[in-house]
């Protein structure tokens, strides 16, 4: 029998819209916010972990070692080893299972996973033919060779090139791809609106009962997510108009309230093996028990952000679990539509016989229990801090409970997507 | 231990301060007869105890010279047989074993004694007196001189300069480690703000130190629970950090710093009692200090206050530390054998103050709650004490309108107001194991203020 590694605690930021209170930091400011809230909740300045793991999605080439410098600026012993992990949105999940994985195997006793992101800070690329006119320049020995490179100049060059939000294979933007999915599963506008509107009034709540003292640490003096509206409605929410699949023949259903918006913010979570959590002293919230990860072929006609319709059954059946068997299920709310489309895909009997192989439809998710503390549609989606969050919000609602099983579901770009089992 | 940060500049927060110190702000500030607060001398690691020789002057029936010199010889002070001794030096303390004295007579050798050696103070120098307590004597003479030297003891410390003090200790019979351990407090610099206060040293036996003493300030993310903090882990303590949450961010730099942790906890909600009991029980095997430092202060006058005003101070101020207190001392494992709690008071609720009837009402109200708790406190080994500070520069104090601020800051014999650190030195103080014997008190960190007695 392996050991399972704890999850003992998580802190964040406040998510912020991009271009509002965290405009002027970077992602390695954001991540160091985090894990300084973290080390301080816990108590852990001065130590040195296993290692810390993290990453960031909109990353700047002069961030090659993220998080190591990240961790130099933190409480952390300089002597805390760390590393970068990149997978677009289930970064802050994925980061977390590896360093699970290493707690399994009794590599590592303890350490940090998570991520962040500032769209706002996002790197700006130079033109290709400017950069290798600069390259060539560099390179050349003679004033000739320089003059030559240089006549290879043109005005239109110097526009800078700004990060896409488009899958490089198909060039649509996550939210055009998703169109098309809540197009073809036909999600309605109302049912998207309806679940925007759950998941701020439950952020909201459980802001209102403290739930979020010990998972938070405010940061230049924001103290909440800046896209929590706890007082939205679902007539607001139907007053705005639709900004993706405009261009499809079906009603356009997806508006900037059911859809998250570029976002700034870092989160982590502390994972330990279960003696050193007993010897630091620090109480266990849940373990993270088993991970799955998809990808899809989105290029070829597949739903981008549909592969966690694959990796879930994956997961339950190798754990012999059914989605009866879950008191919480966190699916990562990149759009309202996305959530949906994969409920209604786990609920299609067709879909799942000839799709994903099963002999009866995987089931449908207890809405009670999907996200009772709200999700990206309120907190808002830092892409790589997502992960983080959502397992420190699990772990949690679980020891509230005094116990359960979770599963976490997150898409992610690139056709890929993580699901994770917490139990506690 | 962390190499702890330096206490910040006093001089930046107080500009008029800073200019009377400098060269021609003092010459200026000399010809026009203005306060010329002196710079006080402050701790720091590796110090030495005094900043010149130590003379023990000797009343009649005096019992505790001897050993009160051998103790500063044991701190590191160069103790003189007699004034004259003291050649060229000036004196970094004074200490005058009073307690034998019966007879007003006898007083006499005090201005004898005393006068030269206290002319020869050195700048932040120290005067101690040592004097029985008043109520263990049923003889109205006797009874009388003893009481007579606390007027005295606040007289001098009028007319002290130079940042030098003047305290009093009350020394009961049966009075443990904490004579010492008052005595070289009082004569350090860690003491620079505590000027003109008397102080009852009874009996009391140290409970032996945990290897990993817990301490718990509450409000500490700033001001002077900041500096608790800082001051509580320069001896040892890992200090459990309590703030709203709002205040997240500055609390994790101030946990940080100092190696503690951080719990985000309003006082005033209904679950923090059990919420902080149950942290201190998990994770640490109780706490060793309890801080009740949170305060707020919501100033309108008493006709003007509105509920709002007077439920959130009496709240924060006093309803919580009662709560608080309570909910620890029912939880088993909470509290550490031999715990100490020290609760954050004010001079302004000793003396009151114009427009903070609620404030003055909750500071004083603790001043109620350490007298009723000390006693049963004490029958489990447990002690509680109240620290009172008068003008102390903070972000509270900072907020304040700039005519009453300054003249906070000059009502005082040392003529300036204290820095947090100066608070922190003595409820850090108060919570050593060796001040077992200093009990139910209040201790007044205010550099002799004007306010109050
Ligand atoms: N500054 C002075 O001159 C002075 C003088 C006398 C007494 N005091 C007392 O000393 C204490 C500290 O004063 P300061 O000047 O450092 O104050 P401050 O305002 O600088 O800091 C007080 C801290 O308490 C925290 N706090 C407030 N309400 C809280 C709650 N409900 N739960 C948890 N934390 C809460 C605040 O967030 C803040 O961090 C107070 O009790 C004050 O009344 C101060």
């Amino acid at each position: 029998m392996t050991r399972r590694a704890a999850i003992v605690a998580g802190n964040r930021t406040p998510f912020v819209r991009a271009g509002r209170r965290y405009a002027q930091v970077s992602a390695q400011d954001l991540l160091v916010a985090a894990l300084d809230g973290l080390v301080a909740r816990c108590g852990l300045a001065g130590e040195r972990l296993g290692e810390v793991v993290a990453g960031a999605v909109l990353k700047h080439s002069r961030d090659l070692n993220l998080t190591r410098e990240a961790v130099l600026s933190t409480a952390l012993d300089a002597a805390t080893p760390a590393y970068d992990v990149q997978q677009a949105c289930a970064t802050g999940l994925e980061t977390a299972v590896l360093l699970a994985n290493k707690i399994a195997l009794g590599q590592v006793e303890s350490g940090i996973a998570g991520g962040a992101d500032s769209a706002s800070d996002a790197p700006i690329a130079l033109d290709d033919r400017l950069r290798r006119v600069l390259l060539d320049l560099s390179r050349a020995r003679t004033p000739a060779a320089r003059l030559a490179a240089l006549s290879r100049l043109r005005p239109g060059q110097l526009r800078p090139v700004p990060p896409r939000n488009a899958e490089p294979r198909t060039g649509l933007s996550m939210g055009e791809h998703a169109a098309r999915t809540a197009a073809a599963w036909e999600v309605s506008r109302q049912a998207q609106d309806e679940l925007a509107l759950a998941s701020h009034r439950n952020l909201a709540a459980a802001y209102e009962r403290g739930f979020l003292d010990d998972l938070l640490t405010p940061y230049l003096g924001v103290r909440r997510d800046d896209l929590l509206r706890p007082d939205t409605s679902l007539e607001k929410l139907a007053a705005l108009p639709p900004v993706f699949g405009r261009d499809l023949e079906q009603p356009a259903t997806m508006t900037a309230g059911n859809s998250t918006p570029l976002t700034d913010g870092a989160a982590v979570v502390l994972l330990a093996s279960d003696e050193w959590a007993a010897q630091h002293r620090l109480p266990v919230l849940a373990h993270l028990v088993d991970a799955e990860t998809a990808a899809v072929d989105h290029v070829h006609g597949e739903g981008l952000l549909t592969a966690p319709v694959w990796a879930v059954p994956r997961l339950l059946q190798r754990n012999g679990l059914t989605l009866d068997d879950l008191d919480v299920v966190e699916v990562h709310e990149a759009f309202a539509s996305t959530v949906l489309a994969t409920l209604a895909a786990w609920e299609d009997e067709e879909f799942c016989r000839d799709r994903l192989g099963l002999e009866k439809p995987l089931g449908s998710v207890d809405r009670a229990r999907l996200n009772p503390v709200g999700s990206s549609l309120a907190t808002g989606h830092p892409f790589a801090a997502t992960g983080a969050r959502i397992l420190a919000t699990t772990a949690k609602l679980l020891a509230e409970r005094g116990g359960g099983r979770a599963l976490i579901s997150i898409c992610a770009a690139g056709g890929q997507g993580i699901a994770a089992l917490v139990e506690a | 231990m962390p190499n702890l940060p330096k206490v910040p500049n006093p001089l930046g927060q107080d500009p008029y301060g800073a200019f009377v110190r400098s060269g021609p702000g003092a010459l200026l500030a000399a010809r026009a007869g203005l306060p010329r607060p002196p710079r006080l001398r402050r701790f720091e690691p590796g110090q030495e105890l005094l900043t010149g020789p130590a003379l023990v002057v000797e009343l009649a029936g005096a019992t505790r010279s001897a050993q009160v010199a051998g103790w500063l010889r044991e701190a590191g002070a160069r103790v003189l047989d007699d004034l004259a001794a003291a050649g060229e030096d000036r004196l970094g303390a004074v200490v005058v074993e009073a307690t034998g004295v019966r007879r007003v007579a006898e007083l006499a050798a005090l201005r004898e004694q005393l006068a030269p050696a206290f002319a020869r103070t050195a700048p932040s120098g120290r005067v101690v007196l040592l004097t029985g307590l008043p109520q263990e004597f049923p003889d109205p003479e006797a009874r009388a001189v003893q009481r007579g030297l606390e007027g005295f003891a606040r007289s001098l410390g009028k007319e002290a300069r130079g940042g030098t003090t003047v305290n009093l200790l009350r020394v009961a019979t049966g009075a443990g480690t904490a004579l010492r351990s008052a005595l070289e407090f009082l004569c350090s610099a860690r003491s620079a703000f505590v000027d003109g206060q008397p102080l009852v040293v009874g009996p009391g036996v140290p409970v032996p130190a945990r290897e990993r003493r817990v301490a718990v300030v509450t409000g500490a993310a700033q001001g002077i629970g900041a500096a608790c903090a800082e001051v509580l882990a320069r001896s040892g303590h890992h200090v459990v950090c309590v703030d709203v949450a709002a205040a997240g961010e500055r609390l994790a730099a101030v946990a940080n710093r100092v190696h503690g942790s951080t719990l985000h906890l309003d006082v005033t909600a209904d679950d923090a009692p059990a919420r902080l009991a149950d942290h201190l029980a998990v994770r640490f095997d109780g706490a060793d200090v309890v801080v009740h430092n949170a305060g707020v202060t919501r100033d309108r006058s008493f006709v003007k206050l509105d509920a709002a005003a007077w439920d959130a101070v009496l709240g924060v101020n006093l309803l919580a530390p009662l709560r608080l207190t309570a909910g620890l001392l029912e939880r088993t494992g909470a509290l550490a054998p031999g715990a100490r709690l020290v609760c954050l008071s004010s001079i302004n609720g000793v003396a009151g103050a114009k427009g903070q009837t609620n404030y003055a009402t909750s500071k004083a109200g603790l001043v109620g709650m350490v007298e009723a708790l000390a006693a049963p406190l004490a029958e489990r080994g447990m002690a509680v004490n109240a620290v009172a500070p008068g003008f102390v520069e903070t972000p509270m104090t900072a907020a304040m309108p700039p005519v009453p601020r300054e003249v906070g800051r000059r009502a005082s014999s040392l003529l300036q107001g204290g820095l947090p650190v100066d608070v922190a030195e003595a409820v850090a103080w108060l919570a050593q194991p060796d001040a077992a014997g200093i009990d139910g008190q209040v201790l007044r960190v205010c550099g002799q203020s004007v306010l109050g007695a």
